[in-house]
């Protein structure tokens, strides 16, 4: 598998590095430090970036593989920030049935980026979820909270040049 | 500890409490099927070879980590479980690279053979979507190649509880799971220390050495080549395993008859190499404690090891002996002694090395490896690689002779051949530096307490009114114990062995594969130690100081141990890395 490449350059603060520092050493000697640390670190940093998961890592000794296999596991941790526009395309069964599937990949590719991850100017992102509670208006994607039904793959350059 | 009765197969079995239902079927001559089940390291009930029925359970069972209870009843071989078993196989299967006939693990397969036994016919009953990787060759070492992974974690379990080291482990959930490193980068770039023990722990050929045997057969048929081929002391203990003698035989005569029919121009023992390690790494020691040097001095034989201080204790360094390992020193004495005495061009001399180890693929291309200004050594080879290579050749190895190594660098002495088992370093170190120090001879020279497989040992010695206090770890993880006592100041050793693999070289990564059936139930470390044991007490010369080939080296060549020109050719420099 290809080396992941962050396609958001890692832009911390002095300020949250301190708030980790302290996260890290009140789990410092906790055995089960590994889950409240990546969730409070994301708390911090809105995801984990590869530069946040070694500062844990050098600094409690737990192997970064560790970290990164647990990060990669959970659906809740995201090794990419969420963009200014988070594009959620519906995967679930109705959707899917109705070619959302179709759609997504039309994102992936005219966005050049993976499902979980950010355009690198942090404009969009893009994720696959599973039902809005609109099967109705199937195949349905948002951006941030606006609902978008009843999509066909030619709709997608016009959804986003709203946002560009 | 109180034993618990129970039936397994309608056989009243007892068993000591806290066994699992595997270690109980096993104590009564009954075998249950394993695949991810790897003895104290992988306990995990994942793979579901080893289901069982338990009269009253409402599912299978997974034998290995179900506890016994007493009047259990267990049935270990139902229609029920063969079929069990048998779709588990075929679920496997679907997302297997099934390219068996060319597999490095061909008929060594443990998936293979369950199929083999199970009767799995259909290979292709779950046929659907596969998972396709692009194999992991940036290591010196070996090939990562993730079609063929099974997930059993056997690999990602030795990594982390055996070598501490931990840089693979399973990567994204469910069916997009696969081992590798973190944010999948290569494993070059990780503090991997190339030990092997991942290839030693896969039951399929998902991880496998780097071959170079096709490099060795291209350097014999070049007419302008001198090949020159070392064996370390180990290869000897477990080469017999692949051609069907019994663990622990010393087939030490039959390798070298086998290494002239291959076609090398000089079948050398890297055992001279150990002997000359020891002249220089004794000589180094009583330096270290007549001048005030850095104690305790830590040994620098095992590659692994010294990339493992390298990442993990850079602020250590200073602790590690400056001599090359055997292997190295044994390439340095070739490329000039040896050639200048020969008059050979050393550009024109191969030297060829079989290892117990694949971390010695990675030591031949380390810098300051290179007395005659070109690498030391040119090719490094496993046990398993040699044993490929002898049956490339068409050799029958069970009906060779035994024979002799050739001189002036395959003579050896015992101290040399005990440095494959753990604590063999120090003990052939203490035989010369004992009479070095008290200038008296050594009347039995066995250090019997810092023999055996235990993964640290420790012993105090007196030595010319002297207290010497010596420690040996084997193992990584054993190796951190003693490295964060030294880091905080709190051991007062004076000379510690340190080796990369659990057991020493013996159990490296790069000797013949063990089927964890075998693995789980005996004691291989220990077997293969025995047999190099018994070739040091069967020896007349056991100590490297009075090997003949060693002090005549120094005389016309060398000088004293530690001279300008010794330290030139025999020692070496490392360098801080960080852990990734």
């Amino acid at each position: 598998m290809a080396e992941k490449k962050q396609t958001v350059p890692f832009s911390g603060t002095k300020e949250q590095e301190e708030k980790l520092m302290q996260v890290i050493a009140e789990h410092r000697d906790d055995p089960g430090a590994t889950m409240p640390l990546l969730q409070k670190a994301q708390e911090i940093y809105g995801y984990l970036p590869r530069e946040v998961l070694k500062k844990i890592s050098d600094e409690t000794m737990i192997p970064l593989e560790k970290l990164y296999g647990v990060a990669t596991f959970y659906s809740q941790f995201s090794l990419n920030p969420k963009g200014k526009y988070r594009i959620s395309v519906c995967l679930g069964t109705a959707c899917y049935v109705k070619g959302s599937g179709d759609i997504y990949n039309a994102l992936t590719e005219k966005l050049n980026i993976s499902g979980g991850e950010c355009t690198p100017d942090g404009k969009f992102s893009l994720d696959a979820c599973r039902c809005v509670g609109a099967c109705g208006l199937a195949p349905v994607m948002l951006v941030n909270d606006e609902v978008y039904g009843r999509l066909t793959v030619d709709d997608v350059d016009d959804i986003l040049a709203k946002y560009e | 500890m109180a034993n618990i009765n129970l039936k397994i197969n309608g056989l009243d079995v007892s068993a000591p409490e806290g066994s699992t239902v595997l270690e109980a079927a096993r104590h009564a001559g009954i075998k249950i099927p394993t695949l991810c089940y790897l003895k104290e390291i992988n306990e995990i009930g994942a793979c579901r070879m080893c289901v069982v029925e338990v009269k009253g359970a409402r599912n299978l069972v997974a034998a290995c980590v179900y506890p016994i209870t007493e009047g259990m009843e267990v049935f270990t071989n139902t229609p029920k479980l063969i079929e069990s078993r048998k779709r588990t196989l075929q679920l496997l299967l679907s997302n297997h690279e099934k390219k068996c006939l060319s597999c490095v693990r061909s008929e060594k397969c443990e998936l293979q053979e369950l199929c083999t036994e199970y009767g799995v016919e259909d290979e292709n009953y779950f046929a659907g979507e596969q998972q396709h990787f692009e194999p992991d060759t940036s290591a010196p070492h070996m090939v990562r190649d993730n079609n063929k992974c099974i997930l059993c974690r056997r690999c990602v379990a030795v990594c982390e509880k055996v070598q501490g080291v931990a840089v693979i482990g399973p990567n994204n959930r469910g069916f997009a799971t696969s081992i590798g490193c973190a944010f999948e980068s290569d494993l070059v770039d990780t503090s991997c220390v190339n030990c092997g023990q991942c290839i030693a722990a896969c039951p399929v050929g998902a991880l496998y050495e780097k071959d170079n045997t096709d490099d060795v057969l291209a350097a014999i048929n070049d007419g302008e080549k001198h090949v020159v081929v070392q064996t370390a002391p180990a290869v000897r203990a477990a080469l017999g395993e692949e051609f069907g003698y019994p663990m622990g035989t010393d087939v030490e005569g039959k390798m070298a008859a086998a290494l002239r029919r291959i076609g090398f121009d000089k079948v050398f023992d890297t055992n001279f190499g150990a002997d000359l390690t020891i002249m220089e790494e004794a000589n180094e020691f009583i330096e270290r404690v007549q001048n005030g040097g850095v104690l305790p001095m830590i040994t620098s034989c095992s590659p692994g090891w010294v990339k493992y201080c390298e990442h993990y204790y850079p602020d250590q360094l200073s602790h590690l002996s400056s001599c090359k390992s055997p292997q190295q020193m044994f390439g340095a004495v070739t490329k000039t002694y040896y050639a200048e005495k020969m008059g050979i061009d050393p550009k024109n001399i191969v030297c060829v090395s079989v290892m117990p180890c694949t971390a010695k693929k990675f030591e031949i291309n380390r810098a300051d490896q290179d007395a005659a200004g070109m690498p030391d050594v040119d090719i490094s080879i496993t046990t398993r690689e040699l044993a490929r290579l002898i049956r490339k050749c068409g050799i029958d190895f069970n009906i060779l002779p035994d024979e002799g190594f050739d001189d002036p660098l395959g003579e050896s002495s015992g101290a040399g051949v005990i440095f494959g088992a753990t604590g063999g370093v120090m003990e052939a170190a203490l035989r010369t530096a004992v009479e070095k120090l008290t200038g008296e001879e050594l009347q039995k020279p066995d250090f019997t307490e810092v023999r055996g497989t235990d993964g640290i040992k420790e012993a105090t010695y007196t030595v010319g009114g002297k207290e010497v206090k010596v420690a040996v770890a084997s193992g990584l993880n054993n190796a951190r114990v003693i490295m964060d006592k030294i880091r905080a100041g709190e051991a007062d050793y004076h000379f510690v062995e340190i080796m990369c693999c659990e057991g020493g070289c013996v159990n490296g990564g790069g000797q013949p594969l063990v089927h964890a059936d075998v693995r789980n139930f005996t004691d291989v470390k220990a077997l293969r130690a025995k047999a190099l044991y018994n070739n040091d007490t069967a020896k007349t010369i056991r100590k490297s100081h009075e090997n003949p080939s060693i002090k005549k080296l120094y005389e016309e060549y060398l000088g004293e141990p530690g001279s300008e020109k010794a330290h030139n050719l025999l020692h070496t420099s490392y360098v801080e890395r960080t852990i990734n």
